[in-house]
């Protein structure tokens, strides 16, 4: 098996808040039927609630997200995402669903400290200071479709595709110069 | 600028979250229609200063399709319904003939 390699190799920046790539990290993206009996059995199994609209909720050291109104994302361990993948995909055989391992095709960035809030701020037109806890806003950061949430106090994750990771690192970067907080 | 509420995951966003899809509530007139029919189809659109109904695109969001009720004009959304209509839901006229008294009505 070759070596698994994060899209910046976690990467850090320092300005007024701490911008870093969040190196390996597994997701699954789950198509279904939301309301679907199949699908809560298949999470509930792997201990995960069917999030509500828009709702991220960690459980057991994974995250589940709310993406669309047929679509949840599962944030776990790198190493673990295969075999919950399969595990998935196969309690959800029977059911009209999709479950893919989708941990290579993406990138995540942490944004910690006191005003990371405002780094996000400058990029995206979504409205950060209303977003609340355990909410999950797939909007834009400049010109490519990112999703955040509060996945801590006074921390931002962004999730990006990795093929524009280092465009986002970039605009991250910039975002969070010293000096340039905007209040 | 254009704030449009997705019918579809709620939330709320202005335009550049969204791609524009042209009017809504088109006919679609395939094999057998007239001529007529099929270039009415594919070439004839509203332009109404005023009242109009239009299909948008979550883009950035849950990419998910739905249709909006607004006026070209001031740019006042009426509403956003799910795209699985035919024609404006009757809530969504009730709502336009309340805020517009002399809007001469759908088609």
């Amino acid at each position: 098996m070759s070596e698994a390699v994060s899209a910046l190799s976690g990467q850090t920046h320092e300005g007024f808040v701490t911008v870093s790539e969040a190196g390996l990290v597994g997701m699954i993206s789950i198509r279904s039927d939301l309301e679907a009996k199949g699908l809560a059995k298949a999470l509930k199994a792997e201990r995960l609630p069917v999030p509500g609209p828009r709702r991220i909720e960690t459980a057991n050291g994974r995250s589940i997200a709310w993406m669309s109104p047929d679509e949840l994302l599962l944030i776990c361990a790198h190493d673990e995402a295969p075999a919950l993948t399969d595990r998935l995909a196969k309690a959800l055989a029977g059911d009209h669903a999709l479950v893919v391992n989708v941990s290579d095709a993406r990138a995540m960035f942490t944004i910690r400290g006191d005003k990371a809030d405002q780094v996000v701020m400058k990029l995206s037109p979504a409205d950060i200071a209303t977003l609340p806890e355990g909410e999950i806003r797939r909007s834009r950061t400049a010109q490519v479709a990112a999703a955040f949430w509060r996945s801590g106090e006074s921390e931002i994750s962004l999730i990006s595709f990795r093929s524009v990771a280092g465009y986002v690192m970039g605009l991250l970067e910039v975002s969070a110069r010293e000096g340039s907080d905007l209040f | 600028m254009l704030t449009l509420t997705c019918p579809c995951c709620g939330v709320i966003a202005e335009e550049t979250e969204f791609a524009p899809g042209g009017e809504a509530h088109l006919k679609r007139f395939g094999p057998g229609s007239s001529d007529d029919e099929f270039e009415g189809y594919l070439f004839a659109r509203k332009n109404p200063k005023g009242v109009h109904f239009e299909r948008w695109r979550h883009a950035y969001g849950c990419g998910k399709w739905f249709l909006a009720a607004r006026d070209t004009n001031t740019l006042e959304v009426f509403a956003t319904y799910k795209a699985q209509t035919t024609e404006p839901p009757a809530d969504v006229i009730a709502k336009i003939k309340a805020k517009r008294p002399d809007w001469e009505g759908y088609k």
